[in-house]
């Protein structure tokens, strides 16, 4: 794989990039007569595997796709697929036969022997997941022509952990919430999404801290509902009133204590563009103010696609490829401070 | 068998017990009012075809629960209790295997849905059209039983036996000439 440029996820074009970054859509789906992937032998995973290969390269999909089987890559591309979000790192870290099929534009991929053998997966930048359900509902589709989903009239799509059954369906987008951050309400919010069956999580996805102020949200329920109605109360229910408050609190932090604004976000411009040394973590919170400075329109000069493009080109697979070499945590964290410094000049 | 008045007064009866008590037969026939008075349990104001076609479809496997947790899913052998430690099923089948105590657990980890309402696959068609062939024919026989076509319901009845192998076998519809209470 070249992973020459980011994905389109990453522009800064779709709507509502304020506060929504990135959207996506994964399907679960397993292939009826196999075991699930936890309780199948090798030879059934490379099975699924051969099968699933078969039919991706054969429908239509195909144009554009790459196959990556995982067990041959080395660490540091399942990293990088991993930081472009297109394996998940359950997927990354599994030692048995596994695989993802990439579309040319990052935007859809088809992990093999994740937790289900097949999670479809579209991304998209900003709030766009009406287009993206039609592109998933497309791939399900070629993909079920050529073979049999397990399915039950009751149960719907039958999935290794019933958390996922039914539609199989998980919708969430990338927010960036530093204005709850800053007013502390934050915990507020999170609080608030348990009641509404939502999961938040860490700019790295299950298991992860919020690192800066990004928070992955996605929808828990999958049974129940249509896939629409999902999408429906996900999109013109919850997320508008996440999005809403976020926008309050950055106007009265812009109406009440621009000052505390400013100092935050200069400072943060300040130590990104002269630091030597720069740990990950302090990246991303900084990336994360200079963003919300960015979109406040009080840091001219500087342009989102920048920040976004930083985001990525910070984590570690993608500094060592930029580079080229290993570097060992020291050697990253100059790196990364060069990386940035030169990109902020 | 026919008791067409109240025990009680002249309206017609509706409600008609038969109880069968250390081989005695005893016969209570009311009609709404002296029934409610009773304390008679009223049923569910079923139709008796209604009554009769469900009879004959009457559940299979369904009803059985399966109450140990280290009974062992046929499919790929995984067990309830294994499941519950790693929050992982083994295959497809552990979903009927385990159902009875599966539910509940789907039910709160999905907000109380126990029921797909959702996409379903393309292909599923095959298993689509033979449930909503099933659902045809429990229609068709609620119709013969109806208007008490029962040779032609026992051939709709032999025809759902064969599709869905869990429903009762011959004999559930009933001889002809007997109109009267069920006493299922």
């Amino acid at each position: 794989m070249k992973f020459s440029t980011p994905g389109p996820w990453l522009s800064d074009d779709g709507p509502e990039t304020d506060v929504v970054m990135s959207c996506r859509i994964r399907l679960a789906r397993n292939i009826a007569g196999f075991p699930f992937v936890g309780r199948a032998n090798d030879a059934q995973r490379r099975e699924i595997l051969k099968v699933a290969q078969q039919v991706v390269l054969s429908t239509p999909l195909a144009d554009g796709m790459f196959w990556v089987d995982l067990s041959q890559s080395s660490t540091r591309d399942r990293q990088l697929l991993m930081e472009r979000h297109l394996i998940s790192r359950h997927l990354a870290e599994a030692d048995f036969p596994r695989a993802v099929a990439v579309s040319g534009d990052e935007t859809l991929s088809i992990m093999v022997n994740e937790e289900d053998h097949l999670r479809l997966q579209v991304l998209g930048p900003g709030l766009d997941l009406d287009r993206l359900m039609v592109r998933i509902n497309e791939v399900d589709d070629a993909i079920e022509s050529k073979l049999d989903f397990a399915f039950s009239q009751r149960w719907g799509y039958l999935t290794a952990c019933p958390t996922n059954v039914g539609a199989g369906i998980r919708l969430s987008v990338m927010m960036h919430l530093p204005g709850l951050k800053l007013t502390g309400e934050i915990d507020r919010v999170r609080r608030a999404a348990k009641d509404l069956h939502l999961a938040v999580r860490g700019y790295y996805g299950e298991g992860s801290e919020s690192a800066g102020d990004f928070y992955q949200v996605s929808n828990q329920i999958t049974l129940g509902c249509s896939e629409q109605d999902l999408l429906a109360e996900f999109r013109d229910r919850i997320l508008p009133e996440i999005i809403k408050y976020e926008q309050h609190a950055r106007q009265m932090l812009v109406e009440r204590n621009s000052t505390l604004l400013d100092d935050r976000i200069h400072r943060a411009v300040g130590i990104l563009r002269t630091a030597r040394l720069l740990g990950a973590e302090e990246a991303m919170k900084l990336l994360s103010r200079v963003r919300l400075g960015v979109r406040l329109r009080r840091l001219p000069g500087i342009e989102l696609r920048t920040i976004n493009h930083l985001l990525l080109q910070i984590q570690t697979a993608h500094l060592q490829k930029a580079v080229g070499a290993s570097l060992n945590p020291d050697q990253r964290r100059e790196a990364r401070a060069t990386l940035v410094r030169e990109a902020l000049a | 068998m026919n008791h067409p008045k109240c025990d009680q007064c002249d309206r017609p009866a509706v409600v008609h017990e038969v109880t069968l008590k250390n081989g005695a037969k005893t016969e209570i026939h009311l009609c709404q009012e002296h029934a409610q008075e009773a304390g008679v349990s009223m049923p569910t104001h079923q139709p008796i075809n209604t009554l009769l076609t469900q009879f004959v479809i009457s559940h299979s496997s369904r009803t059985k629960v399966k109450s140990k947790s280290s009974k062992a899913c046929s499919g790929c052998g995984m067990t309830f209790a294994r499941f519950r430690q790693t929050g992982a099923l083994g295959c497809p089948d552990c979903y009927d295997a385990f159902e009875a105590h599966l539910t509940p657990l789907i039910e709160r980890a999905q907000n109380g849905a126990t029921q797909h309402r959702g996409k379903t696959p393309n292909r599923a068609g095959a298993s689509v059209d033979r449930q909503l062939l099933i659902t045809q024919l429990v229609k068709e026989l609620d119709q013969a039983v109806g208007a008490e076509q029962y040779e032609r319901a026992a051939q709709l009845r032999d025809r759902l036996h064969e599709l869905n192998p869990g429903v009762a076998g011959p004999n559930p519809v009933p001889e002809q000439g007997q109109g009267g209470p069920s006493n299922s």
